[in-house]
């Protein structure tokens, strides 16, 4: 049985080499000045007024567009969840394929659709309707992440809703519970896996990004993501923007732990 | 009534994830090079598309290296996921905190850190440095895809096999590699899907000449997308459109006698 | 499952097929005389002209872009790629030489250069390069305000109208620290390279004072926001306004009365070049009357070449004031100065409590 362990070598090499020493590499720059001096000046930085409101509205706007997924999520994968078996597979690719056009381009499409002068108001003012004026907003954010992270919320929470046996809900139904409590007690906890490795995939990509808040948000909104590839691409402080990276991943990890928290077992609730 | 509600919504959701899509098809149709305008119908994006290298080659970049990184991603993690079986639960877990490492960070800090590494390493961004990039953010995608399977797995069939004579090699091809190869093949569709989609990582780590589509696409963002981008993206949707369909129209058939056995 | 399993496999497979096929004749082969590896702006060379340059000298030319100067210094002060000709701004080439990143010229290899570049563009670039050792003006032009004719019917002459509530939502600014602050500077009566912090303060004020007014902050978006109608006014560099006239004549470009930022961007030769001796000729092909008119006929920013400017056939487009406008009109013309990293830093800071705000 041992020399199977060493089929493990290769990724444990792969991720020793880049992953592990990457992320030191960030914690260098992070916790070093220009001079390679230790400081924890870096890390202090999101303290200040700019980027503890970039980190504010980042966690807030992911969290709403989060909740948001969720709850059209949830419906949509008990309907697909129900469907015969046949038509699943096509059904779950076809919310797959939108990821096969580009990610940009489909975000780019939403500011045509949302402009002054874009396709959806050309229509609302053709119907004499009031216009929509959601683009570079926070608004506008929000649907950007809903849009383009909705699939890693379906996804996960299809794969645990289709694995439910349907004879355990039968039972609960003959033993008198109604739709309402069948849900609750018997359905929504056993899709909990579901429900949080969806969590996780929204909120943490919504958490970072720094494209959509670019190209939907006019960059009037400034996200702590913005913040951080600014420093890489503009400013050329890479300390800071490592400084700041190291805050947001403990940011993550701590979402990790909750959530660990909540599901014991959740290697491989992803598919 | 129920099933009224249930489809209409679908449809609204699919409206809503498609809107987008379509606003695309049709400006790859659009005379006028700006988003903005329409300027009546024309082909000759999809003319000018063949003839522009550029968005080829970077079309042939991201392709292959989709292809490469999910291929070797399947092939590391499909073996890491077999030595984590025989392993410790205490190893076990630590070895699944590195996986979700990648899969948790935000892309940005993956870019970065890829990034840094290349730079004080010396290495000379290109080609090499987005594939390596993108296997490591591919692995997880596999082993998370791969692990289920693998617990589901029965062990003892392995040993059966071993006991009437297979050598290991023979035992895995023959008995554990069919039961976790959907497993393997949702890691893979699932890895060449991240790869194909991924902007940031790329971005960060990409060298002097070497565009995949997304790079490309982001440095036409400043000075207008070429409408050839549109053009091909529609291309590339339609054709897996029509591939879907063909699979499911000829996958009907055969699927029939399947039906019973997957309703348990 | 099994139809899944089906599914992923031709998908995999059709796509492997497509790419081969399409991949085909795309594999490049190294030059008969070595290679360039050149790093220039996006979408800033007619790609034509480095197919002529690689024809007729055998060279291969390895080409990439960059977004922003301050995403081109710490990869080429790096060194991860070896890059032999570079085309940053003017006070980008002030602190690459600062750093000393650049390697001198050798002029007798750029014949095309001291011919035809006109010596008022040798002058200014002085400035930045005091003995024009490191430098050759690739393009230059200035900053100024686009409007739609049919949205806007006062007289555009001054940046104070980017702060008129008028035109609430229809604004469009540059989506960068120096060029927003160059614009509030200006507005103040202030140099655009100050580092008094009184003075920075109250541009960073007149900032925030602007952005509820502001539609979007953009870089090179605003060209196709203001031929779509989309925005009334934007901030706008002169190369991109001829353009946009192009496609929608109801557009103006003016440079206000307060002054602005006139700016070159000039091919360097970074130290660490491998290729010197190829970099040179890539500059001075660049520098050949017909090539720089090509390239000014495509990417529409206005050359140095002087020889090349007498060459354009369209009568408005070579008397244009927009592309080639008589500078001794204007006053309070600036070309950006690097800042020390203080300097920088300082102005950074204020724009993230712009930014943020």
């Amino acid at each position: 049985m041992n020399k199977k362990k060493l089929l493990a070598t290769p990724y444990l090499f792969w991720s020793v080499m880049f992953i592990i020493i990457p992320l030191c590499m960030i914690f260098y720059y992070g916790f070093t000045d220009k001079t390679g001096a230790f400081t924890l000046e870096n890390i202090t930085a999101i303290a200040s007024a700019e980027h503890f409101k970039a980190l504010w509205l980042s966690i807030l706007l992911s969290l709403i567009s989060t909740v948001i997924c969720l709850l059209l999520a949830y419906p949509l994968a008990m309907i697909l969840a129900n469907m015969n078996v046949n038509q699943n597979s096509f059904i779950v690719v076809i919310f797959i394929l939108p990821m096969w056009m580009n990610f940009l381009l489909r975000t780019l499409a939403w500011q045509t659709l949302l402009e002054k002068t874009g396709v959806i108001n050309n229509i609302l003012s053709f119907l004499h309707l009031p216009t929509l004026n959601i683009i570079n907003t926070p608004y506008a954010i929000v649907l950007g992440m809903v849009y383009n992270f909705l699939p890693f919320m379906v996804l996960p929470l299809y794969n645990a809703l289709v694995k439910i046996d349907k004879n355990v809900i039968n039972a609960a139904k003959d033993l008198g519970a109604n739709p309402v409590q069948t849900f609750t007690k018997i359905t929504f906890p056993l899709s909990l896996p579901g429900v949080i490795s969806g969590i996780t995939m929204v909120f943490v990509p919504a958490l970072t990004t720094f494209v959509i808040s670019t190209l939907l948000g006019g960059s009037k909104v400034l996200l702590i993501g913005n913040v951080i590839e600014q420093e890489f691409t503009q400013t050329g402080n890479w300390y800071l923007g490592s400084g700041l990276s190291i805050v947001l991943m403990i940011f993550i990890i701590i979402s990790m732990i909750l959530s660990a928290i909540f599901d014991k077992d959740r290697e491989g609730a992803l598919l | 009534m129920k099933t009224f509600f249930k489809r209409f919504y679908i449809a609204i959701i699919f409206i809503f994830l498609y809107a987008p899509i379509a606003t695309l098809i049709i400006l790859s149709f659009n005379k006028s090079k700006t988003r903005s305008k329409w300027g009546g119908f024309t082909l000759n994006w999809y003319i000018s598309l063949f003839e522009d290298e550029t968005i080829l080659q970077a079309l042939w970049n991201t392709l292959l290296i989709a292809v490469l990184s999910s291929l070797i991603a399947v092939v590391i993690g499909t073996a890491a996921c077999i030595a984590m079986q025989s392993m410790s639960k205490k190893m076990r877990t630590v070895f699944m905190g590195i996986t979700n490492i990648p899969m948790l960070n935000a892309d940005i800090v993956t870019g970065i850190s890829l990034m840094l590494l290349y730079i004080s390493f010396g290495i000379r961004f290109g080609f090499s440095t987005i594939l390596l990039s993108h296997i490591t953010f591919n692995i997880p995608y596999v082993i998370l895809s791969v692990m289920p399977r693998m617990k589901q797995l029965n062990p003892h069939t392995y040993e059966a096999a071993l006991d009437l004579g297979a050598s290991h090699i023979q035992a895995f091809f023959k008995v554990v590699f069919p039961e976790i190869l959907p497993g393997i093949m949702t890691g893979f569709l699932m890895a060449f899907t991240m790869s194909l989609d991924d902007f940031i990582i790329t971005h960060f780590t990409k060298g002097a000449g070497i565009d995949t589509l997304s790079t490309k696409i982001y440095s036409e963002v400043r000075k207008g997308i070429k409408p050839e981008m549109y053009a091909l993206s529609t291309i590339i949707f339609i054709t897996v459109i029509v591939l879907l369909f063909v699979i499911n129209v000829s996958g009907k058939k055969s699927s029939q006698n399947t039906k019973n056995k997957a309703q348990r | 499952m099994k139809k899944r399993k089906l599914l992923a496999l031709t998908l995999a497979v059709s796509i492997t097929a497509a790419t081969l096929l399409s991949g085909c004749g795309s594999s490049s082969s190294g030059g008969e005389n070595g290679q360039v590896v050149v790093y220039n702006w996006g979408e800033y060379i007619d790609p034509e002209a480095i197919a002529m340059f690689e024809e007729e000298t055998g060279i291969e030319v390895i080409y990439d872009e960059f977004e922003t100067n301050e995403m081109m210094y710490p990869k080429v002060e790096a060194g991860a790629t070896q890059y032999d000709v570079v085309c940053p701004s003017d006070y980008m080439i002030q602190k690459m030489i600062d750093n000393d990143l650049l390697m001198q010229l050798d002029f007798s290899k750029l014949p095309n250069a001291t011919e035809h570049i006109g010596e008022q563009y040798w002058e200014q670039s002085r400035q930045f390069d005091t003995d024009n050792m490191y430098s050759v003006p690739y393009c230059w032009g200035t900053v100024g305000i686009l409007y739609n004719k049919t949205m806007v019917d006062e007289p555009v002459t001054s940046w104070s109208i980017l702060w008129d509530e008028k035109y609430k939502d229809n604004i469009l600014m540059q989506d960068s620290v120096r060029d927003a602050f160059m614009v509030a500077l200006k507005l103040n009566g202030n140099s655009m390279n100050t580092t008094n912090e009184a003075e920075l303060e109250a541009a960073k004020e007149a900032l925030i004072e602007q952005k509820p007014l502001v539609q979007a902050y953009v870089i090179d978006q605003v060209r196709d926001k203001m031929i779509g109608g989309e925005a009334a006014i934007g901030v706008i560099y002169s190369g991109e306004a001829i353009y946009t006239q192009r496609e929608n004549p109801d557009l103006e470009y003016v440079i206000p009365e307060e002054g602005t930022n006139i700016w070159i961007d000039s091919w360097v030769i970074p130290k660490n070049a491998q290729n010197a001796e190829n970099a040179h000729k890539f500059i001075d092909f660049m520098c050949r009357p017909d090539i720089a008119l090509m390239n000014f006929e495509y990417i529409t920013y206005s050359t140095p070449n002087v020889t090349a400017q007498s060459m354009i056939e369209d009568d408005d487009i070579r008397n244009s004031s927009i592309a080639f406008p008589d500078l001794s009109q204007y006053t309070n013309l600036e070309t950006y100065s690097y800042l020390g990293e203080e300097g920088d830093a300082l102005y950074n800071a204020l724009w993230k409590e712009v930014k943020s705000y």
